[in-house]
């Protein structure tokens, strides 16, 4: 089996439900205290959502020069699986491991609602097992979630059918060149259940869990 | 030694504390007054102590013995609620209200206020308030999963109520959003009332396994008291006296220093820390520290343990140099948390705080001595039996009167000569900001965190599922002043009805009741009147329902320039569905070909308080319909069983802007038309209580009649789903608005005043 961190920073909220969402796709899940300074043993590693370290200067920032990082940027230059989610993802821009930055959305008001995002590349550890144009539903939880990169190297993998909050080229998701890291605006491991509104993010943890049982060996 | 102004007390810089911001005036006040003790109350302290009390007891005598936390007005009427039920663990009393929901998992939930902090400082009044509930409930053992939220404006026109609105519910994100605890439903209403005096009330709920239950209590002596969270500063000072206890006026913008300020972020920290200690078993007691700060956190614990505390501030952590002892005892600076610690686990709580990166001190000891002893600087600066902080505080029998006003109130009503245009009526209605749709609120709140939410936000009742278990909770918020000031015990009763049956819509049994009266000024008659009337009203019907109240609170004083509020009592039901059923209802499920069915007796004609006549008339006059028991019952009952059977997709109770506004909000959510048959108009608009709707799939009809004839409730079809119209049809008459009108009109209500 494959064994994925899940990373807590102070502040993080979302480590138990991501944790929950992989278990029940049959992953080893494990939270990982943003201190740790190996990562050694894992297959794959998730920075989750919530708010590291109060989101204080700017959202990522401080979490950026936690102790985990370092073998965070060693895993994703190695083109082993890493998945930001929501603030992992912002912390991710932060870190310089994906292109770009997270800023106020366009209408500077919070958003949590269900939106409908669509698969532009399957060529990325959290597409992968899904159809190229196909659409899932999955929640937005965030303030600053307004993809921008002037320099436009982030590779968008999914992108939102509306436009909640003025992300660039409606990017929900952007994946390195490699495809093994990504940051993704929503959250996946919301749409785990049909009970709660949809189960769609469970196809896209599973292209996690087949790219770490990739590294696995498995 | 001069006991006034206390040593310090002149050098606070300019705008930290709000005592001092009031100019000489040519009458003398005295220290005591200016802290919100009257003088008959000064002169029992000194009866206590046998002499004057030197600053910092004064302090602290005048944060305990406040309105805010010694109920003084209301504690007398407050017996009245019924409290006892096999399930309860912890009533009314601690911090939050405990109940057994069975599989060894314990539920604790706590409503609280914090209208007038909102009034002075919108962001930081609701945030802190949002703080606050969050640290009640943690201080349980419990671990806070959801929170509603309950708030009341004045109406959108004016600049300032769209402002206060704008930050209210700013800080309610901003605050739950980052400390991680997800805001899964609420309402906000608008009456002119409120635009002097807005209302904030939170309520949190929380988890906890039934061996992780704490209380407040210090320990035998020896115990250490420790200190966790924040550093202590100069803000909220006196916010339990001086904002919560007295009423507003035209200079209440000094007040703004005495609402603290909200660091999620350290909060969050706090939550995983304390839960840490809790299940590693290494504490004895915690008291949060929220109103009377300090003061309260250590008198209160070892005033109930029957012992005494020796407490130095100087090992306080404090934010700003030279504060004196009269400050911090009053701080109500947020994030704190005293936890009381056998002296051999002392260095493992500490490990845990620095794990969690914060600040923890141990500031005191248990003693047997009973007294609290506070020495800052090698001098002891107050020595006061523990118990009169707690259990001295004065209990007042205001006097109270049915209000002049009543019987002109009770008769004014409207005669109408002629049917009103119902679809005219209708779109009136989808448009006031109070009935039309609150997505613009609640789509700034993380309403999803911890994957509970099954029944979210813009339903009756929210509905969150028990993992591990089959177990789903239901829980109901909801208050009205309307109605409540033409009637406050019919208003009350209705209230603990209205949310009964709300839960009992998702499938669930109503289990216990939490409230919040918010009211005006208890030293006039009619006031006090208006909070036992409230009171009566919310016991019968919890009698009636078997359902304890576990906790609340009551804010008084909600008066400014002499105007008091209407009274607005908030009620929270908490129901239990176990098992919850497999597909709960919603409001959005009605398909066309659906049935469209009410329930309840057809009642008297009455709409005195209805929204109809508010928003067709603005007349808001007659008696409202008293409630009946028998037919609540029998409403709840058959409310449960229909959704446990799974026979309805939507279920939805009839409340403000009656079945018209009912049925409309299914056709909108649910994106079908409907068709309403009905005889005499007023029916249609009618907010007579223990009646509720449902799609019904004609597969179900049968079943639904068997179900309801058994149960002893009146049902039949009045209409179906279909179309792209709601259409009021009487004997082939018909009057219709179209669906994507009512959506739209519905939707932007809100947004539109406030763009």
């Amino acid at each position: 089996m494959s064994r994925i961190a899940v990373v807590v920073f102070p502040g993080t909220n979302c480590e138990h439900d991501t944790v929950s969402a992989l278990r029940s796709l049959g992953a080893q899940a494990e939270l990982v205290w943003h201190r740790q300074d190996r990562l050694d043993e894992f297959d794959a590693v998730v920075l989750p959502g919530g708010f590291a370290h109060g989101d204080y200067l700017r959202t990522g920032a401080i979490a950026r020069l936690s102790p985990v990082m370092g073998p965070v940027a060693r895993m994703a230059r190695q083109g082993r699986p890493v998945l930001g989610i929501c603030n992992g993802f912002q912390i991710l821009c932060e870190a310089g491991i994906l292109p770009g930055a997270l800023i106020a959305n366009s209408g500077l008001s919070f958003i949590c609602r269900w939106v409908d995002v669509e698969v532009v590349s399957t060529d990325s550890i959290l597409t992968s097992q899904l159809r190229p144009g196909q659409i899932i539903k999955i929640p937005l939880n965030s303030y600053e979630g307004n993809y921008v990169d002037p320099g436009f190297s982030g590779r968008v993998v999914l992108k939102y059918v509306d436009d909640p909050n003025g992300s660039q080229g409606q990017a929900a998701a952007v994946a390195n060149l490699a495809g093994n890291v990504v940051g993704v605006m929503p959250h996946p491991e919301r749409g785990s259940d049909e009970l709660l509104g949809s189960s769609d993010g469970l196809g896209l943890l599973n292209g996690l869990l087949a790219a770490a049982r990739v590294g696995a060996g498995v | 030694m001069a006991y006034w102004p206390p040593p310090g007390w002149g050098q606070v810089s300019e705008g930290t504390t709000v005592l001092d911001d009031e100019e000489p005036t040519e009458v003398e006040v005295l220290p005591h007054q200016l802290l919100g003790l009257t003088d008959e109350e000064y002169a029992s302290i000194q009866k206590i102590l046998g002499r004057d009390p030197s600053p910092a007891e004064l302090a602290m005598y005048s944060v305990m013995w406040s309105e805010h936390c010694s109920y003084k007005s209301s504690r007398i009427h407050l017996r009245r609620f019924p409290t006892a039920a096999p399930w309860v663990v912890v009533g009314p009393g601690e911090n939050a209200g405990v109940i057994d929901i069975g599989d060894g998992w314990y539920v604790a939930l706590r409503i609280e206020s914090h209208n007038h902090p909102s009034f002075v400082e919108p962001y930081q009044g609701a945030a802190t308030g949002v703080g606050g509930i969050i640290r009640d409930v943690f201080t349980m053992g419990a671990r806070p999963i959801a929170l509603w939220d309950s708030i009341r404006f004045g109406p959108l026109g004016l600049p300032r109520n769209r402002y206060l609105l704008k930050g209210v519910v700013s800080g309610i994100a901003g605050y739950g959003n980052a400390v991680g605890v997800p805001t899964v439903g609420g309402e906000i209403g608008f009456a002119e009332h409120y635009t002097s005096n807005p209302l904030v009330n939170v309520m949190c709920l929380g988890l906890l396994r039934h061996d992780q239950l704490i209380l407040a209590r210090s320990g035998p002596p020896g115990t250490k008291a420790i200190l966790l969270g924040a550093a202590t500063g100069r803000d909220g000072i006196g916010g339990a006296s001086v904002l919560a206890s007295a009423s507003f006026d035209a200079n209440s913008g000094q007040k703004r220093h005495s609402v603290q300020v909200g660091d999620p972020f350290e909060e969050k920290k706090l939550i995983e820390a304390c839960l840490e200690l809790y299940e590693r078993g290494l504490v004895v007691g915690v008291q949060d520290l929220g109103a009377a700060g300090l003061s309260c956190a250590s008198a209160e614990p070892v005033a109930k343990s029957g012992m005494g505390i020796d407490l130095d501030l100087d090992k306080v952590h404090v934010r700003e140099p030279e504060m004196t002892a009269v400050e911090m005892l009053m701080s109500e600076s947020q994030e704190r948390m005293m936890a009381f610690v056998t002296p051999n686990r002392v260095e493992e709580v500490l490990a845990v705080a620095s794990k969690w990166e914060i600040t923890a001190a141990v500031v005191g000891t248990v003693a047997a001595h009973g007294e609290v002893r506070v020495s800052q600087s090698g001098v002891e600066v107050a020595r006061i039996p523990a118990a009169s902080l707690v259990e001295d505080a004065p209990r007042y029998e205001r006097p109270l009167g049915e209000p002049q006003w009543m019987e002109d109130l009770w008769s004014n009503t409207v005669k109408f000569v002629a049917q009103p245009a119902i679809a005219t009526a209708l779109v009136q209605m989808l448009d006031e900001p109070g009935l039309a749709s609150k997505a613009w609120a609640y789509h700034q709140y993380d309403h999803m965190l911890f994957l509970n939410t099954v029944v979210g936000p813009g339903h009756d009742a929210t509905l969150l599922r028990v993992q591990g278990t089959t177990k789903g909770l239901a829980l109901s918020v909801d208050g009205d002043g309307r109605l409540c000031h033409l009637d406050p015990r019919r208003g009350g009763a209705r209230l603990v009805y209205e949310g009964a049956l709300q839960v009992a819509l998702t499938g669930a049994k109503p289990m216990a009741v939490v409230d919040n009266l918010n009211l005006g000024n208890p030293e006039k008659s009619e006031v006090m009147w208006q909070l036992r009337e409230t009171i009566e009203g919310i016991a019968e019907a919890c009698e009636a329902l078997g359902l304890p109240v576990i906790g609340g609170n009551v804010s008084l004083y909600n008066e400014t320039d002499g105007i008091d509020i209407l009274p607005t009592p908030v009620v929270g039901v908490l129901g239990l569905a176990d098992p919850m059923p497999p597909m709960p209802p919603r409001l959005d499920r009605a398909e066309s070909g659906m049935e469209l069915w009410l329930f309840g007796a057809e009642w008297a004609i009455n709409l005195a308080g209805s929204a109809f006549e508010l928003v067709t008339f603005a007349h808001v006059g007659g008696r409202p319909s008293a409630p009946d028991p028998a037919a609540a019952r029998v409403a709840v009952q058959a409310a449960q069983a229909l959704a446990q059977e799974g026979l309805a997709p939507v279920l939805h109770d009839v409340s403000a802007g009656g079945l018209a506004m009912a049925v409309a909000e299914v056709a909108i959510v649910s994106g079908v038309g409907a068709t309403i048959r009905y005889s005499d108009w007023r029916h249609l608009f009618s907010e007579d209580p223990h009646r509720f709707i449902a799609a019904i799939p004609d597969a179900n009809s049968q079943r639904v009649r068997e179900l309801t004839a058994a149960a002893g409730i009146p049902a039949a079809p009045i209409g179906e789903f279909g179309g792209t119209e709601i259409v009021f049809d009487r004997n082939g008459v018909r009057a219709a608005v179209d669906l994507e009108v009512a959506r739209r009109t519905w939707d932007q209500a809100l947004t539109r005043r406030l763009a």
